[in-house]
């Protein structure tokens, strides 16, 4: 007989979500980018669904920034890498 | 972020890609599998020589030469520590990290290279479907991505050599009617306008 399962202990889940989720990219507002172009690029590089993609590009407009991804460092830097590359101004930071 | 409708246009969508009988603004129109537009050659004339200016820009500071920058070549390195001297160049590849220096150059050295080749990639996907003499130009839907993307790079480019840093300004009156920059305020305006129309052609 093998021996009786051992519990596993699991973190909880927001320690767990700090965790796996340290790191942010962040989008800066501009005077140029149009905001429609905006949208489309968060729905393209993110799959986003429109209505969150439009949320987050007024919450850029509105605020002057947003956070529009989060996960691992490498991660983030791929994602900033790629809004780079559509001209948005992007950044990676820690969540905190 | 900006809406720049060109000054007195108040056509409706639906109007939205018809040749320029009146000299209007060529803009892009939806058709199966991408996007068309109809470029009067003044027009093409100055997409052309625009996305060009842009891929020289950002082609021209790459890393040449130098026996250690061939390895570094190979491997899609950049020597590049720090954001470029050119304010026009600094906006095109801005920094990832806002307050690491260190991190924002480590940073550039890994993905820098492989940013400015997408750029001058772009560009050239603009010049292989622009014919010099204008005409229509009809694109597949990557294509269109390539075209949004080489447009705001232009555009980009213009705002920061046009000193356009508030969203909210009257851009017609930026400069006096009389100073040749002038001009390209309307090309930066005529250029979101038709940047929006490809947008609105893809989706």
């Amino acid at each position: 007989m093998g021996a009786a399962p051992v519990e596993v202990e699991q973190p909880a889940t927001g320690q767990k979500a700090a965790l796996d989720a340290p790191w942010v990219t962040v989008v800066w507002n501009d005077p140029v980018n149009l905001m429609n172009y905006v949208t489309y690029v968060f729905q393209k590089v993110f799959g986003y669904p429109k209505p969150k993609a439009e949320k987050l590009m007024l919450d850029v407009h509105h605020k002057g920034k947003a956070i529009v991804s989060s996960g691992t460092r490498e991660a983030m830097e791929r994602d900033a890498e790629t809004l780079h590359g559509y001209g948005l101004w992007a950044t990676v930071s820690h969540d905190s | 972020m900006t809406w720049d409708p060109l000054p007195g246009d108040d056509r409706g969508h639906g109007e939205r890609g018809e040749r320029g009988e009146q000299g209007l603004a060529a803009s892009f129109r939806s058709v199966p599998g991408g996007a068309a537009a109809f470029f009067e050659q003044p027009q093409a004339g100055v997409i052309r020589s625009l996305v060009s200016q842009v891929a020289e820009l950002v082609s021209a500071d790459a890393e040449v030469g130098g026996e250690a920058g061939n390895l570094e070549a190979e491997l899609g390195l950049s020597s590049h520590a720090q954001a470029p001297d050119d304010p026009v160049l600094a906006r095109l590849l801005p920094d990832a990290y806002s307050d690491d220096a260190d991190a924002a150059a480590e940073f550039r050295r890994y993905t820098e290279e492989t940013l400015r080749s997408g750029k001058i990639a772009s560009a050239q996907i603009v010049l292989g479907s622009l014919p010099p003499g204008g005409g229509e130009v009809r694109l597949t839907e990557p294509e269109c991505q390539q075209w949004l993307r080489a447009l705001n790079d232009v555009r980009l480019a213009l705002s920061v050599r046009l000193g356009i840093t508030d969203e909210d300004e009257d851009l017609t009156e930026h400069f006096a009617v009389d100073d040749p920059r002038s001009a390209y305020v309307w090309v930066y305006q005529w250029l979101a306008y038709l940047q929006d129309s490809l947008l609105d052609a893809l989706t």
